[in-house]
């Protein structure tokens, strides 16, 4: 979704009758130069030249508030947490230089998926080197020719890819629309392959998905469902399990997705079930496979961040609290929210256009707040978002200086 | 369902998307003649799909560039 464009673009110089490869990417270019010259600092280099907690770092040489991370239940720079890593550095060295299967299996990477597997209370277990390729992996290598994915089509673009790398027919259904779900799956041949893509949150707007219901419709009819909990582990649900435990439907999904890089704290994904023939997809899984696994520290610090997270009740109750309060301190402002409640640690802020949702993106930088941009076409119905990601660490009175920031700078811009 | 029965229906379903009132013929491109984007073909395809209770993967979407194109994979759908 973001795109790190250090330099300027420069237009081609091409000899003879070449054809440019790049001409593709013009119109993308020409909205990126538009937004340039309309005086705003460029929403997509941000620099952090220092990080001082999970909450503040200095960007672009402002002290700023941090509102736009995945870092929910503030563990980077946990003690624990930076001690498990030290040591694994320390011992272990900087990298495995090899492939899970080969060379790339330490003690630390066992003993990841062992916390993972206490986490969720499931028998399977495995950890990719990214989230994006655990979506890719599992999706890509489950669902095969002749089988059918439905999925959710606000799904994260690793759902998509996923998709896109196998060679199942691809159904997408209605946003949250059980009865579009439902119908589609009657739709689907006799006796093919049937796997339902569902996400515990959508990332986008912060809204959850139905997935009491969800997962029921897609059971009766006979298909397998994987969750993704990229948003939700850690934070929803009492274990902190996410949504599918809050909804109470964790022995009837079976496949859950998750990152190591937003609650857990570093990088990394994984998917976890109770699959009988799970352990298969070691050998089958090509972006499993053909990758170097994760750094011995990296699992390291997943492992011990998981085993906190376990038992993380009063993060997981003031990070609720948070949320509550910049949702309904923004709701009494007047500006527009993706949902009217809140439902997870995303508020979502509608802007009425890209050009003033920028401005906006800079007037809040120029507070000393920073936030995500987020802009079609990852977003749904081509609406411009400013994303609020709220932390666990983030104090009472770090929640209301950030509503004086949005007010100031709604007003500035025009918004409210 | 003969082949006619399912031109008229589909160009029932496709008035309210035809925003600019673009003549259909079989060789109109969805695209580029009618100008769909993203958004609008995922909402067309679900009236269609529900309008004739049958699946049109993205697979198959992706091989339909032309209005006629449409008409031949929905009789095909809907007579197998």
């Amino acid at each position: 979704m973001s795109e790190g464009i250090m330099q300027a673009d420069q237009p081609p110089e091409l000899a003879g009758n070449t054809s440019d490869l790049f001409s593709k990417f013009d119109d993308t270019i020409k909205l990126r130069e538009n937004l340039l010259a309309s005086g705003v600092e460029d929403p997509f280099s941000l620099v952090m030249e220092k990080v001082l907690s999970p909450t503040r770092a200095i960007c672009n040489g402002r002290d700023t508030i941090l509102l736009g991370t995945y870092n929910y239940m503030g563990m980077t720079f946990d003690p624990d947490v930076i001690d498990a890593g030290q040591r694994a550095l320390a011992d272990f060295g900087s990298g495995t230089t090899g492939s899970r299967v080969l060379n790339g299996t330490y003690q630390g990477h066992r003993e990841c998926e062992d916390a993972l597997r206490e986490f969720y209370g499931m028998e399977h277990a495995m950890v990719f080197s990214t989230g994006y390729q655990a979506n890719l992996g599992i999706i890509s290598t489950i669902a095969g020719k002749g089988d059918y994915v439905v999925l959710d089509i606000d799904s994260h673009a690793s759902i998509w890819d996923g998709c896109a790398m196998g060679n199942a027919e691809i159904v997408p259904f209605k946003h949250n629309d059980i009865v579009a779900m439902e119908k589609r799956l009657k739709r689907i041949p006799e006796g093919a392959g049937k796997l339902v893509v569902l996400e515990g949150v959508y990332s986008m707007l912060g809204d959850v998905a139905p997935l009491a219901e969800m997962v029921k419709v897609a059971k009766d009819n006979g298909a397998m469902v994987l969750v993704d909990e990229a948003h939700s582990m850690g934070f929803i649900g009492e274990n902190g399990r996410g949504v599918v435990e809050d909804a109470g439907v964790m022995d009837d999904v079976d496949f859950i997705i998750g990152t190591f890089s937003k609650s857990v704290g570093t990088v990394g994904g994984f998917c976890v079930s109770n699959h009988p023939k799970f352990e298969i997809m070691r050998l089958v899984c090509r972006p499993y496979v053909f990758t170097a696994s994760l750094p011995p520290s990296v699992v390291a610090t997943a492992a011990a961040s998981i085993r906190k997270l376990m038992t993380a009740k009063d993060k997981r109750e003031h990070l609720w609290k948070n949320s509550r309060r910049l949702h309904s301190g923004l709701t009494e402002m007047g500006f527009k929210l993706g949902t009217d409640e809140p439902q997870s640690a995303i508020v979502a802020v509608i802007m009425p256009d890209l050009e003033k949702g920028a401005a906006m993106w800079s007037a809040l930088l120029t507070e000393g707040l920073y936030v995500n941009l987020a802009r079609p076409p990852a977003t749904p119905a081509n609406m411009t978002l400013l994303r609020c990601s709220l932390c666990a660490l983030h104090s009472d009175e770090e929640v209301e200086t950030i509503l004086g920031m949005f007010e100031r700078a709604g007003k500035m811009v025009g918004i409210i | 369902m003969d082949r006619a029965e399912v031109d008229t229906r589909i160009r029932s379903i496709i008035e309210p998307f035809n925003k600019k009132g673009v003549a259909i013929t079989e060789d109109t491109t969805f695209a580029g003649d009618l100008e769909f984007d993203s958004l609008t073909v995922m909402d067309f395809v679900a009236e269609i799909e529900d309008e004739f209770d049958v699946i049109i993967s993205m697979n198959q979407q992706a091989e339909i560039e032309k209005y006629g194109q449409l008409v031949d994979a929905v009789h095909d759908l809907v007579s197998s």
